[in-house]
């Protein structure tokens, strides 16, 4: 029964009115209507947030009169769990899947500062569930299952002075959210005259806070008047039992004491009934359309307006969806591209850099070995010029000794006869 | 973890579907009816017919009053009251369709008509701040067939196939009363044997688990499409006012069923269905509508055939992963431009390390060149100057031996004194 059913006619708008001449038979619409949501089933999520022993899943097992799962939670919880639990019932011909949701450990803590985080993060986990689906191209959102909480019974501890800091800190942080529906639990432990003061307590804290609390419609007059009683009621002080006691011939849900029986459905005792008539009998659907129409839209409207959606452009013309879809699809097309374009840009860079850098080794090497090629050719002609010097002294040394040889050859020419003629002459 | 249980003693929520019943009477009902057929098929007769007014009166004029060269589309909003429920009624005529010579594309004005509804309900369910929505969406809509007794017209056919996956259609034979049982029997047969030929999808009741009910059901599937016959004037029958149309041998009623099948209709339409054709609208047409649209924005240039597994998501999760495909994408090919990168420099820094290996080489080659060269040199000098050392020490033993050679000549020449 998701969205569908939610949306508002304004009636007559641009209509006229005619007058029928008898009975087409339209009237049966909302039986058309109640039948669809009675074949289709039915689905209410109830959140209880409270501190550990204040009688939560008792008063749970009480008001849908089944005994819940679970055994009773200890104190020594690290941190505030969600627990979910649900569950098919039915009664005459209509089922109700129930889910109920515990706060595991609630104000169990010695720094109690995120306590109230877990239970706001579960909230808007499940509208983020909701929006997910209602946003896919392919969504089958009537047969969804709606795990939005519907109402959030907010659990306070019997002391009959005052909300502890915790509440009201924790209350304000989910008004906005949930549907709160404050009670006094355990209220068989203040006794009649502490629990009128008790209330108007509460209440006034409630208001001086700016704490809004679910209130009962009063706007269908079928309702209006036992709504707006109800609403004076609040908080309701509640008190759950599964045990039986018999008290006359009737069995009844009771609390046994010493000095007197509590008995759970006796309006004089507690207001257990006023709780279950308003809770369930009378504005289960009222407190499911709230959800949808105030807190799941207010949900939505800041989750898109986080993502960049808005209704008009600057020029304050609407703007259709496809438009909206497009333009971000083109923005987010040219950030992709642009991305590309840096990388392969850096790319460019690099290997510009690398390139140059290359090139200025590959120069260096040629000027090393340019200068190592001179100096070779120094060496050389140097070589040269010492070869060139050896081959003129071997030169000249030839001339020299070609002369000198001459000169004794012509000597011992000359010198030849003289020694001829000395040896001549020494023979004679 | 689900359990079914049944609750002993009272809890309550029973009186949810009360609960219900109240809240949607006190917003109202709305619907809207569209009726499409050539013209003097008795449209505008049977609307009146079937809401037990005057919705065009004198006042206000039927489109058939008036002669239309193209196709219209217009709409009449009414509110009506009954039994404590209010009910905006919108009935959408199409004046003009289907009587013109050439009536290609007439449907075209309908179709536009029923998408731009669509569009407008779209737009306003897509918005950030999101109102009151009416439905102005077409929730049905009558198409009369002309009681020629033969079949369906090509018009017809084509009319039905273009609109059935758009709007729920339902078909009528108008103007019953000029056939009589037989004929309508046999004109209903092939009307039905066509449609399922030319795989045409009128609207189909739901399955009901109501034994009751789905008797009902299978007596209101035999007598598709139905034969409908529509009047504005009250006449007096036995005694009874009925509505009727008045001839020489005898009244046609309207609301009796062995005449016509109006009493069908109006039964179907308005007592039992109207829910459930408003919900077909929404779930099925409308859907369908939304899928398309968002799909063409979102898959722009994109291949179809890959876009059928992207269906299950909203828009903006599709940029999501095709944001992701992108990052991974780039991380593949810049690592792939790395690698390129590297290798070539690898490349290019090896080139220049032979290259300089090479020219190394070449450098210690040509100094030990060099080197041998000085060597020879050396040696070659050596030798040289060894020999020149020899070669004047010779000469100066010879010119010594000379020197002397001469003194003594010129001792004994007496030449010393």
């Amino acid at each position: 029964l998701a969205a569908e059913g939610y949306e508002a006619v304004c009636p007559g708008e641009g209509a006229r009115a005619v007058p029928l001449s008898g009975h087409v038979g339209f009237d049966s619409m909302p039986d058309q209507l109640v039948n669809k949501s009675v074949n289709h089933g039915f689905c209410f999520n109830i959140l209880c947030v409270g501190e550990t022993g204040l009688g939560k899943s008792t008063l749970m097992d009480t008001l849908f009169n089944t005994k819940f799962e679970g055994e009773p939670t200890q104190h020594n919880q690290p941190g505030v769990q969600l627990k979910s639990n649900t569950y098919e019932l039915q009664e005459s011909n209509v089922r109700l899947k129930l889910t109920v949701v515990n706060t595991v450990g609630f104000g169990d803590q010695i720094n109690k500062e995120d306590s109230y985080k877990s239970i706001v993060e579960f909230i808007d986990a499940q509208f983020e569930a909701y929006l997910q689906e209602e946003l896919k191209i392919k969504r089958t959102l009537h047969s969804y299952h709606d795990t939005r909480i519907h109402a959030c019974l907010y659990f306070i501890a019997p002391t009959g002075h005052s909300l502890k800091s915790l509440d009201l800190v924790t209350m304000k942080k989910l008004d906005s959210k949930v549907n709160i529906i404050p009670i006094i639990a355990k209220s068989d432990a203040i006794s009649k005259s502490e629990l009128t003061k008790f209330k108007i307590k509460i209440t006034s804290e409630l208001v001086s806070n700016g704490v809004q609390i679910y209130q009962f419609p009063t706007d269908d007059e079928t309702v209006a008047e036992i709504n707006s009683t109800m609403n004076g009621h609040l908080p309701f002080a509640v008190v759950g039992s599964t045990e039986e006691v018999k008290i006359g011939n009737k069995m009844v849900k009771a609390r046994q004491y010493p000095w007197g029986t509590v008995q759970v459905e006796n309006e004089n005792h507690c207001d257990f009934v006023k709780l279950r008539e308003m809770l369930i009998r009378v504005n289960m659907e009222d407190l499911r359309e709230q959800t949808h129409t105030r807190h799941y839209e207010l949900y939505r409207r800041c989750k898109l307006e986080e993502m960049g959606f808005k209704d008009t452009d600057p020029d304050s013309k609407p703007f259709s969806l496809q438009e909206t879809y497009e333009a971000k699809r083109n923005e987010f097309m040219s950030e992709l591209q642009k991305k590309e374009e840096e990388m392969r840009q850096m790319f460019v860079q690099r290997v510009k850099e690398k390139e140059a850098e290359l090139k200025e080794a590959e120069k260096e090497l040629h000027e090393k070995f340019d200068r190592l090629k001179k100096l070779h050719q120094d060496e050389k002609k140097k070589l040269e010029d010492k070869k060139k010097a050896l081959d003129d002294e071997l030169n000249m040394f030839k001339q020299k000794k070609t002369a000198a040889e001459l000169l004794q050859n012509q000597a011992q020419q000359a010198g030849g006869s003289t020694t001829l003629k000395r040896d001549k002459e020494r023979k004679k | 973890m689900r359990e079914q249980r049944n609750l002993e003693g009272y809890v309550g929520f029973a009186n949810l579907p009360n609960q219900v019943y109240r809240k949607s009477v006190k917003r109202g009902f709305e619907f809207t009816l569209m009726v499409v057929g050539e013209s003097g098929l008795g449209k505008s007769t049977l609307i009146n017919s079937l809401f037990l007014t005057d919705l065009y009166s004198k006042d206000y004029p039927g489109p058939s009053q008036r002669i239309k060269k193209t196709v219209q589309v217009e709409q009449s909003k009414v509110l009506v009251k009954e039994g404590g429920v209010q009910l905006t009624l919108t009935i959408v005529d199409t004046p003009g369709f289907g009587d013109a010579v050439d009536n290609s594309n007439c449907w075209q004005p309908v179709i536009n008509y029923i998408d731009s509804k669509c569009e407008d309900f779209l737009n306003a369910e897509s918005r950030v701040n999101r109102r009151l929505m009416p439905d102005n969406r077409v929730h049905c809509c009558l198409y009369f067939i002309a009681p020629s007794g033969h079949g369906l017209k090509p018009l017809d056919i084509e009319f039905m196939k273009r609109l059935h996956d758009k709007v729920n259609v339902i078909p009528l034979i108008a103007k019953a009363d000029t056939l009589t049982p037989e004929e309508c029997q046999l004109f209903k047969k092939q009307i039905m044997k066509e449609i399922q030929e030319h795989k045409i999808k009128i609207y189909e009741f739901p399955d009901t688990e109501d034994d009751e009910d789905s008797k009902l059901i299978r007596k209101i599937k035999e007598r598709m499409p139905l034969a409908v016959v529509g009047s504005n004037v009250v006449i007096e029958v036995n005694g009874r006012k009925v509505r009727g149309r008045q001839y020489p041998w005898g009244v046609a009623e309207v609301e009796n069923g062995e005449h016509c099948d109006f009493t069908v209709l109006r039964n179907m339409l308005i007592r039992t269905h109207m829910q459930d054709l408003k919900d077909v609208t929404n779930n099925v047409h409308y859907e369908n509508y939304r899928s398309k649209k968002l799909a063409a924005v979102t898959c722009n240039g994109v291949d179809t055939s890959k876009t059928k597994g992207q269906l299950t998501k909203s828009p903006l999760a599709q940029m999501e992963e095709e944001r992701r495909e992108h990052v991974m994408k780039m991380k593949k090919m810049e690592t792939e431009m790395e690698q390129v990168f590297e290798m070539k420099v690898k490349e290019k820094k090896q080139k220049l390390k032979d290259s300089e290996a090479e020219l190394e080489r070449r450098h210690e080659q040509m100094k030990r060149n060099l080197e041998a060269q000085y060597k020879e040199l050396e040696e070659k000098r050596r030798v040289f100057e060894e020999e020149k050392a020899n070669w004047e020490a010779q000469q100066r033993i010879l010119e010594q031996q000379k020197l002397d050679a001469t003194m003594e000549k010129n001792k004994k020449k007496g030449k010393i004194f």
